[in-house]
């Protein structure tokens, strides 16, 4: 049982974080370029698509600061064995994130949040270019400490503790696995920010028709932009990094694809229905597209592709000195995740992230072809939540992604070296009882205070829906109704946008 | 001087760098309703430390992160044997954040930024409580078995003497708090925080020296020569904070109750020294710094990074600071409801 908590409560939290993160990053990039548009152009639109989009990344980024105090301390509190294990060499980038990316992204938040009129303007842009900087960093080096987890390297195992020891940190920080899960990921979470443009837009511009539509027109263009160029990306850089991983993790991708035998222009399955069971013996329906799996995984539609059964095989062998130091029978050792999840949340990455890709070209050859046809098409409900449900995609799609990466890695915590059951913490099964339920509560409660304030204020729309409503199709022209007294208005007692 | 003595005293100055830091932020909190008198000056108080309260947190992080990287068995045996009061302190923090975030969130609903401020005021309580307790119970040592994985209960944890370090260290909190915001503010609530600070000093320093004292002989090591200078370094840092609260001088009070903190921080961690988490059962799980740290690669890494890095962090820290320095004033913070509401009120002042 404690082995079970602890691993719902690392996979509850850590989901949970993740959440908000990608959109904290995404959207503190599009909120640094509005700002850096306004501050080129002087166009006081851009300033209001800061303030706005802004003030729902700072109730985002709230959030997020508070639930991942949570992660950096778990790994001690519930996985103390890991925490010894590996701590010579995960620990490292977990200081370098504190040290280079915690402070950098926390100070010039405060900065910008209270400088709007306190600092020159650039040094003000700076601050939040600064915080995205920061945001990038911390990414980085948290993906690279969890790249080891994937893939091991740069360490060797100290005789005299039997923990992993750092032989070097380059190899760390630039492995394979590092460099494609920031680059797959990054663009990722621009893209989830972008979806989220995308669907608040397209909601105010049928909501009230001619309120607002510059505002929400041009954000909606940023959006669909940021999509397009986003899964674009996300797409081609995934395609890469998973031709990575099936050389460096073989079963994360057999899994993947329910790939039980080795084959050799093996098929892409498309769906399949199965029993409900960790491997199910065998599908009951199934369908498929030949040849692409081995296309995905080695740019060859006859390329081979290794299946969990033999990888099983192979493993067993391979991994029977270690079942046999922690005093398990190696024949009964299964090295294989739940075969069902992996599956399904790889397609649920894939199929979300190809549908944002096709909502923004269609959303821009819409708006290109007849400007205000998507104004029209907004005032029916089945367009705005069709857009809603772009915007609710990326958030799903990134959590579907790092389930699938971190449950393809088990039944590992560091693949190859310190299996998860023998990572957690020696804990009274009540303390972590008590601390899943005290999550669950915290962070339903929160989570659903975050969801209806930042609803409001997305609602609110850019001057807290207090404006009279500007002329309808005014196109790009800065609107001439919004002054320097506009500012006291939305901020009646403190010049700043949190407080 | 050895790497692994580095990094026990880079984690000592990032201990005793939060607790100076954040020490204000929950010293406010604490005396939100206290001092404050209405919503106008409590978002006044708030806005004292607004622009930083983020960033002074991270020294919390970064001092659990470098123990992790490190000391990977102390960071592994403290947390997991702290498992609850750090939970409590995990629920606190998150708490703390969403009420100083999230309290203006709705303009006109006063009921919604009151009920935060409760928040705000039970989180300030709860969390410094639990670092107090988790940073004495290190020092006091915790029983741990051979492998130092914890073999007590909660109650092993609640010691007279951690209990004596919570009540000190909330006292010389609030301290700490009245004495920052008699720096920050301006008009009647910095005049309220001043004399607050008058009072609570007795407490504070009654507390802070039996405390100090009581780390200082009660432990089975004795008294160290660094530990005792921490002592002379707290009570000199509460005298003298004192004697410029009297006179008025506010800079020289708030230096005298950092001065004090950091005080506390080098007691703690000398006395703590040449380990880093007795075990109070089987000797053989006593970790020590050497027996404790991360490989010599790993922590000469680890310190090109922190050379690097803490002076620019210092620096843009501090900058912040410096951007935010200016006192805030109630006027700022007026109470007025609407835009009408300010207009009127403007007017009652001019004709006052």
């Amino acid at each position: 049982m404690l082995l079970e908590f602890a691993r719902w409560q690392f996979a509850f939290t850590t989901v949970f974080h993740f959440i908000f993160v990608p959109l904290t990053i995404g959207l503190s990039g599009l909120v640094a370029l509005m700002q850096t548009r306004w501050v080129r152009t002087g166009d006081d639109q851009y300033r209001r698509m800061t303030r706005f989009w802004g003030k729902l990344l700072l109730v985002n980024f709230a959030i997020g600061i508070a639930t991942g105090l949570v992660q950096e301390f778990q790994f001690g509190m519930a996985w103390s064995a890991y925490s010894r294990y590996v701590g010579d060499v995960f620990g490292a980038p977990l200081a370098m994130e504190g040290l280079a990316a915690f402070f950098l992204e926390s100070t010039f938040l405060g900065i910008w949040i209270f400088g709007w009129d306190h600092l020159p303007k650039r040094i003000h842009l700076a601050s939040i270019w600064l915080v995205f900087v920061g945001t990038n960093l911390s990414a980085y080096f948290i993906l690279a400490a969890n790249a080891w987890m994937q893939h091991p390297v740069g360490y060797r195992i100290d005789p005299d503790t039997g923990n992993a020891a750092l032989t070097s940190i380059w190899a760390v920080l630039s492995s394979g696995n590092a460099v494609f899960a920031y680059l797959h990921t990054i663009p990722a979470a621009v893209l989830t920010a972008a979806g989220l443009l995308v669907g608040i837009s397209v909601w105010h511009l049928g909501r009230r028709p001619g309120h607002e539509t510059a505002f929400f027109r041009r954000s909606l263009s940023w959006g669909l932009k940021g999509m397009l160029v986003a899964s674009l990306l996300t797409i081609v850089v995934g395609h890469v990094f998973g031709q990575y991983m099936t050389e460096k993790q073989p079963m994360k991708m057999a899994a993947a694809e329910a790939l039980y035998t080795t084959e050799r222009s093996a098929p892409l399955s498309l769906m399949t229905i199965a029993p409900l069971e960790k491997k199910p013996a065998r599908p009951s329906f199934e369908l498929k597209i030949p040849g692409l799996t081995s296309f995905l995984a080695t740019n060859s539609f006859t390329g081979t592709v290794r299946g969990i059964d033999d990888l099983q095989a192979q493993y067993e062998r391979e991994f029977a000195p270690y079942e046999r130091a922690h005093g398990r029978d190696p024949a009964k050792a299964e090295y294989y995740p739940i075969v069902g999840v992996t599956y399904w949340t790889f397609r649920l990455m894939m199929g979300l992230g190809f549908w944002m890709l096709g909502v923004a070209v269609v959303g821009l050859l819409l708006m290109r072809r007849a400007p205000g046809r998507i104004e029209r098409l907004a005032t029916r409900a089945w367009f705005r939540r069709l857009a809603l449900g772009t915007l609710v995609a990326g958030f799903v799609g990134h959590a579907a992604g790092w389930m699938f990466t971190e449950v393809g890695r088990q039944p590992w915590v560091v693949t190859g070296l310190l299996k998860t059951q023998d990572a957690v913490s020696k804990i009274g099964v009540s303390t972590i009882a008590i601390s899943l339920g005290v999550f669950i509560v915290l962070y339903v409660a929160i989570g659903t205070i975050e969801f209806r304030l930042f609803a409001q204020l997305a609602r609110k729309g850019p001057d807290g829906g207090a404006r009279p409503p500007a002329a309808p199709g005014d196109g790009d022209l800065p609107s001439p109704e919004h002054d320097d007294h506009d500012e006291d208005h939305e901020h009646p007692r403190v010049p700043s946008l949190a407080y | 001087m050895d790497l692994p003595t580095v990094w026990f005293l880079l984690i000592a100055a990032f201990w005793a760098g939060y607790l100076v830091l954040e020490g204000f932020d929950f010293g406010v909190g604490m005396l939100l309703f206290v001092l404050a008198k209405g919503p106008g000056e409590r978002d006044q108080m708030i806005r004292t430390f607004g622009p930083v309260w983020d960033g002074n947190e991270v020294w919390l992080i970064v001092a659990g992160a470098s123990m992790f990287a490190a000391f990977p068995n102390w960071y592994a045996s403290m947390f997991s044997a702290l498992y609850l009061p750090l939970l409590i302190l995990l629920v606190a923090l998150i708490l703390r954040v969403l009420a100083i975030e999230y309290r203006r969130k709705h303009e006109d609903d006063p009921v919604w930024t009151t009920r935060w401020d409760r928040v705000l005021v039970v989180c300030s309580v709860l969390a410094p409580a639990m670092v107090a307790a988790a940073l004495a119970d290190v020092v006091r040592g915790i029983p741990l078995d051979a492998n130092s994985d914890f073999t007590g209960n909660l109650l092993d944890l609640l010691s007279p003497y951690a209990l004596l370090g919570v009540v000190a260290v909330l006292a010389l909190f609030v301290l700490h708090g009245a004495t920052f915001l008699g720096l920050r503010t301006e008009g009647p609530l910095r005049e309220r925080s001043r004399s607050l600070a008058v009072r609570v000093w007795p407490v504070a320093t009654t507390l802070v020296a039996a405390f100090g004292l009581w780390s200082l002989f009660g432990r089975g090591g004795g008294a160290s020569v660094v530990g005792a200078v921490g002592v002379v370094l707290a009570v000199a840092g509460l005298v003298a904070g004192g004697a410029a609260l009297l006179r008025g001088h506010e800079s020289a009070a708030f230096a005298g109750t950092v001065v004090t903190i950091l005080g506390a921080a080098v007691l703690l961690f000398a006395q703590l020294w040449p380990n880093v988490l007795p075990s109070t059962d089987d000797p053989a799980g006593t970790l020590s710094v050497a027996s404790a740290a991360s490989s010599p690669y790993t922590l000469k890494v680890m310190t090109w990074v922190a050379v690097v890095m803490a002076p620019v962090v210092f620096l843009y820290q501090g900058w912040s600071y410096w951007v935010f320095r200016h006192r805030v004033s109630a006027e700022d913070f007026s109470t007025a409801t609407s835009p009408l509401d300010a207009l009127k009120q403007r007017r009652a002042a001019e004709d006052a």
